[in-house]
């Protein structure tokens, strides 16, 4: 076992050369996996890093962990089987937009409403960068990109809504560039027992520069994100404003004038409708949620599988092969 | 109906005396709903008991329930018991129960002339017919002349029989098979005890049922044994098959012992992704019961999710299978890639059904072998292991995993329906004498001289790269689709290096045949006028055919492969001592097509496509009319 305590940022690189484009949001997120990891206590053996097809999905290659680079939008099937069969493993999905909610859209909400002791990570740049920038299904409608020259038709999917929809026992949402609010959210995931679903803004700077703009940008990130954290009210842009609960509605208030953060809606991290709520805070009429949407314990699949297996070998002993093999009736020739 | 001789001992009681036969086939023939699978099933069980050698075919609508009494919802049960050794489940029944004219109508063709037949004269009515599409009454019409009929009011004798029980008449009537399965213990001379004590396990908690079913089954007995309805009794001796311990098994319970076998013997936890298939479902459900075994079953989202979470299990240490049929590895081909790029051991467990697309479901074929060899982008070699009888799944299922483990690669498991469901005696084997597969992982200490970890290094006999499972701590490693440099594992789009990579996957799978053995000519193996040659299923077939035409006088010889990918190294060599080679395939000639290609043989293909297995007399038809017999 390699020690744990002696771990840093740079245990966690590899000797390959990263290859996204220069100013890419992926660089942000491969810094904070690399600092949190080896702050989490576990040994460096323990990681497996699985990821899909896109840009996002060279990211295992720039781990030195165990890594599995597979194919496209099937990496959660394929951490379901590991975590499954090696429940010892601390194993991170890496995927993007199109990976998880197009062609591996079905795995993902399974791995999810099984609640499979994985953390994935999934990269929302709103685009398909690997393959020259077709728009994605988290594209808005009427993206103009080399697949829709007159604008694409087809509504975006909410990936907050769509996964706690599937029973998602944790689910995120954290922006490449808010370097620590990126690692403390990471660190929620890893310690969550169960599946964790956190989707991290990326800026894709050469097919859709500026997605996030809206928010990211130095002069609106006050008033363009309000951040979730469970037992505090729902304040923003410097305590100017707030979310308040007005019957089944969220509204923007402006805060004085009587109006309090004691009137403003305390954040609650296990109440699925709230969190369901928060998905539909949408802009430019609200302030994007960032932080933790729902967080609770459900039961784990991978412990589940073990623990049925164990109850069969209390049960019936360990499987004796010779008895197997002359199960029913048998009889004796000679 | 192959009869001996005659022996009078006095049985039981009844005042026939039964004759000895040396082989019978028995057709039991119903509605979906009139339980003819379990009737065949128990007879089957207790003549294996008795020690015949037997050989069975269930054949069953796709449908789970079409609509009583109609042709599609005809399910049937062929068993064919014998006191010698057998290899197909008969060609044609000496025996039919019909239990309505649907069953009639859909069977009657097959029974051999002047063979028994049973009849439920209660379904033969009006409405039957009609849903038979009967225009007469086939008792009337003189189709049936040519056969011993018997006429017998199943429905009203079991509902007699059981009219001082508390069962309402649907209840009654659910054990009508029974009262015919006694009947035909009665003429066969069978016990009932063993489905007596079956009857009494399976509805433990239900005893008015299992005593309903009892009395039923010795009703048929009794009403044979007081009326004489049938004039004649049949006695089949035991088998003389070779010593040792036997239980009677289909084919793909024998593929999932054979797996959990494969497990212990490797000591690798057994890890089955896998998704509902007809005829495949079975090994899922046989799986499921054994995680005392340290076995995990995982009925994943679809066909997918199923083959990639074991690649995961496979990348974590398991023992790695899936299992499916051909619509299932059409969806799992781009998986079958990822474990061949990143070599990765596997057994992928495919039993074929007819196609193309949804086909035939419930029906055999043997239409997927190109799909498997070649249904995958890019020059993709993988071993394929088929097995030739339900009892030889078990072997070749083993077979499957040691070539996974041994030589790290994907393996196709290629069975089908008709092994799938069928059965026969197994002789059990002795744990000890099966392979001993352990030692497989990579550890800290496989390391360079440099101090690093090659995960593409290769073993230089097998080509095998190592194993090196996450948490072995040194060898951190990414593997992935994308092509891989020699030795490192990195990636790669160098053009030698690919062309190398290719070279490598091809001659790694191409050396298992260091491990195979060579093809065995039965027969003349320094060659001759006719070498049969087949592969999979269709071993009982052509066994019972080249023995007949040797019988016969004539000079034939046989081979069947059991790998198809790689062929035995002396393949080529077999058929080039042969002036012809016949090749029946349940497909329109797909390893004919292979071969000749490889060996610049010509082959004669002898195909089939109906959904059933070849029966012993197509192929002897066959084999005379190349030897020209009856022609000079
Ligand atoms: S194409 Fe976009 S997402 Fe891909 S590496 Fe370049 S900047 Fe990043």
């Amino acid at each position: 076992m390699t020690e744990t305590a002696t771990l840093t940022r740079k245990d966690f690189q590899s000797d390959q050369d990263v290859r996204w484009c220069p100013g890419c949001g992926d660089y942000a997120i491969l810094k904070a996996v690399q600092s949190l990891l080896p702050e989490l206590g576990i040994p460096k053996e323990k990681f497996v890093v699985v990821s899909g097809i896109g840009c996002s999905s060279r990211f295992p290659y720039y781990m030195d962990t165990f890594g599995f680079h597979t194919i496209h939008g099937r990496a959660p099937a394929i951490a379901t089987g590991l975590k499954t069969s090696r429940p010892d493993l601390d194993v991170w999905v890496i995927t993007g937009d199109g990976d998880s909610m197009s062609i591996g859209g079905n795995h993902l909400i399974h791995a999810l409403r099984r609640n499979v002791g994985i953390k994935i990570l999934m990269f929302n740049n709103r685009i398909y960068g690997l393959t020259k920038g077709q728009y994605s299904p988290t594209s808005e409608v009427g993206k103009r990109t080399s697949s829709t020259p007159v604008g694409s038709i087809d509504p975006p999917f909410n990936p907050l809504a769509l996964t706690l929809g599937a029973g998602a026992s944790f689910v995120a949402r954290s922006v490449d560039i808010f370097q620590q609010h990126l690692v403390d959210t990471l660190r929620r995931a890893a310690e969550h027992r169960g599946s964790a679903f956190v989707e991290i803004y990326q800026n894709c700077n050469i097919f859709n520069d500026h997605a996030f703009a809206y928010m990211t940008d130095k002069a609106n990130r006050e008033s363009q994100a309000v951040y979730l954290e469970h037992g505090k009210p729902l304040v923003f842009n410097g305590g100017a404003q707030g979310i308040v609960l007005n019957g089944m509605r969220l509204e923007v208030k402006d805060l004085g004038n009587g109006l309090t953060e004691e009137d403003c809606l305390v954040w609650d991290e296990t109440n699925p409708l709230l969190a369901q709520m928060a998905t539909q805070l949408l802009p430019p009429e609200f302030p994007t949620p960032l932080g933790v949407l729902r967080a609770v314990e459900q039961p784990v699949f991978e412990q589940s599988v073990g623990a049925q297996i164990q109850n069969e070998i209390d049960r019936q002993g360990t499987g004796s092969l010779e008895e197997l093999l002359s199960a029913g009736d048998t009889w004796k020739v000679g | 109906m192959t009869s001996t001789a005659s022996v009078h001992d006095g049985t039981d009681g009844a005042d026939v005396a039964p004759e000895q036969l040396s082989d019978v086939v028995i057709r039991f023939a119903g509605d979906s709903g009139d339980g003819m699978q379990l009737t065949g099933s128990q007879f089957t069980n207790t003549s294996a008991i008795l020690g015949n050698d037997l050989s069975t075919l269930p054949d069953f609508p796709a449908e789970i329930r079409a609509p009583a009494g109609t042709l599609p919802g005809v399910s049937a049960f062929q068993v064919r018991i014998a006191d010698y050794d057998i290899h197909t489940p008969g060609d044609v029944p000496d025996v039919l129960v019909a239990m309505n004219p649907a069953a009639l109508k859909t069977n009657i063709g097959d029974l051999k002339p002047n063979g028994i037949l049973i009849l439920n004269s209660n379904e033969f009515k009006k409405v039957n017919f009609k849903k038979a599409k009967y225009e007469v009454d086939p008792r009337e019409d003189g189709s049936l002349d040519g056969f011993r009929v018997f006429e017998v009011e199943l429905t009203r004798l079991t509902r007699e029989a059981l009219a001082e029980t508390e069962l309402g008449n649907r209840d009654k009537d659910r054990c009508k098979n029974l009262f015919a399965l006694g009947m035909i213990y009665w003429l066969f001379s069978r016990t009932m005890d063993n489905t007596i004590e079956w009857l009494g396990k399976k509805f433990a908690k239900k005893p008015d049922i299992a005593a309903a079913n009892i009395r039923a089954m010795n009703a048929g007995w009794n009403y044979c044994d007081i009326t004489g309805a049938f004039q004649v009794r049949y006695e089949v001796m035991p088998a003389k098959l070779e010593p040792g311990t036997y239980r009677n098994i289909n084919g793909n319970s024998a593929a999932a012992l054979g797996f959990v076998a494969g497990s212990r013997r490797s000591g690798l936890p057994l890890f089955l992704g896998s998704y509902p298939i007809t005829p495949a479902s079975s090994l899922l459900h046989e799986l499921a019961r054994y995680k005392h075994f340290n076995v995990t079953t995982f009925q994943a989202e679809d066909e997918i999710a199923a083959i990639c979470a074991s690649i995961g299990a496979a990348f974590g240490g398991s023992l790695a299978i899936t299992t499916t049929s051909g619509p299932g590895i059409a969806l799992k081909s781009e998986g079958m890639n990822l474990a061949v790029m990143t070599e990765l051991p596997m057994v992928v467990v495919n039993i074929q059904r007819g196609g193309p697309s949804t086909g035939l479901p419930t029906k055999t074929e043997q239409s997927d072998l190109l799909q498997v060899l070649f249904g995958r982008n890019g020059e993709s070699p993988m071993p394929v292991v088929a097995p030739s009888s339900p009892a030889d799944c078990f072997d070749a299922a083993v077979e499957a995993c040691r070539i996974a483990l041994r030589h790290m690669v994907p393996v196709i498991f290629l069975s089908d329906g008709y092994l799938a469901n069928g059965s026969e005696p197994w002789k059990l084997p002795t744990v000890e004498d099966l392979p001993d597969l352990r030692g497989n992982f990579a550890s800290g200490d496989d390391l360079d001289d440099d101090g690093q970890f090659l995960p593409y290094r290769r073993d230089a006999e097998t080509l095998a790269r190592p194993w090196a499972v996450p948490g072995t701590p040194g060898l951190e490693h990414r593997i992935g689709g994308l092509e891989k440099q020699d030795g490192t594992g990195n990636v790669s789009y160098d053009p030698e290096n690919h062309e190398l990579m290719t070279h490598l996957r091809a001659e790694k799978v191409a050396r298992v045949a260091d491990t195979i053995g060579d093809l065995e000519v039965h027969g003349d193996p320094e060659g001759g006028e006719l070498l049969v040659m087949g592969w999979g299923s269709t071993l009982g077939a052509i066994t019972g055919a080249v023995n007949t035409a040797c019988d016969n006088g004539l000079k034939v010889s046989r081979a069947h492969l059991r790998h198809l990918n790689p062929f035995p190294k002396n393949l080529g060599d077999v058929l080039s001592r042969f002036d012809k080679v016949l090749m029946p395939e349940m497909n329109t000639g797909q390893l004919a097509l292979l071969l000749r290609g490889k060996f610049l043989k010509d082959i004669v293909t002898y195909s089939k496509v109906q959904g059933k297995p070849f029966t012993r007399n197509e192929i002897l038809a066959k084999i005379e009319e190349m030897m020209e017999v009856g022609n000079d």
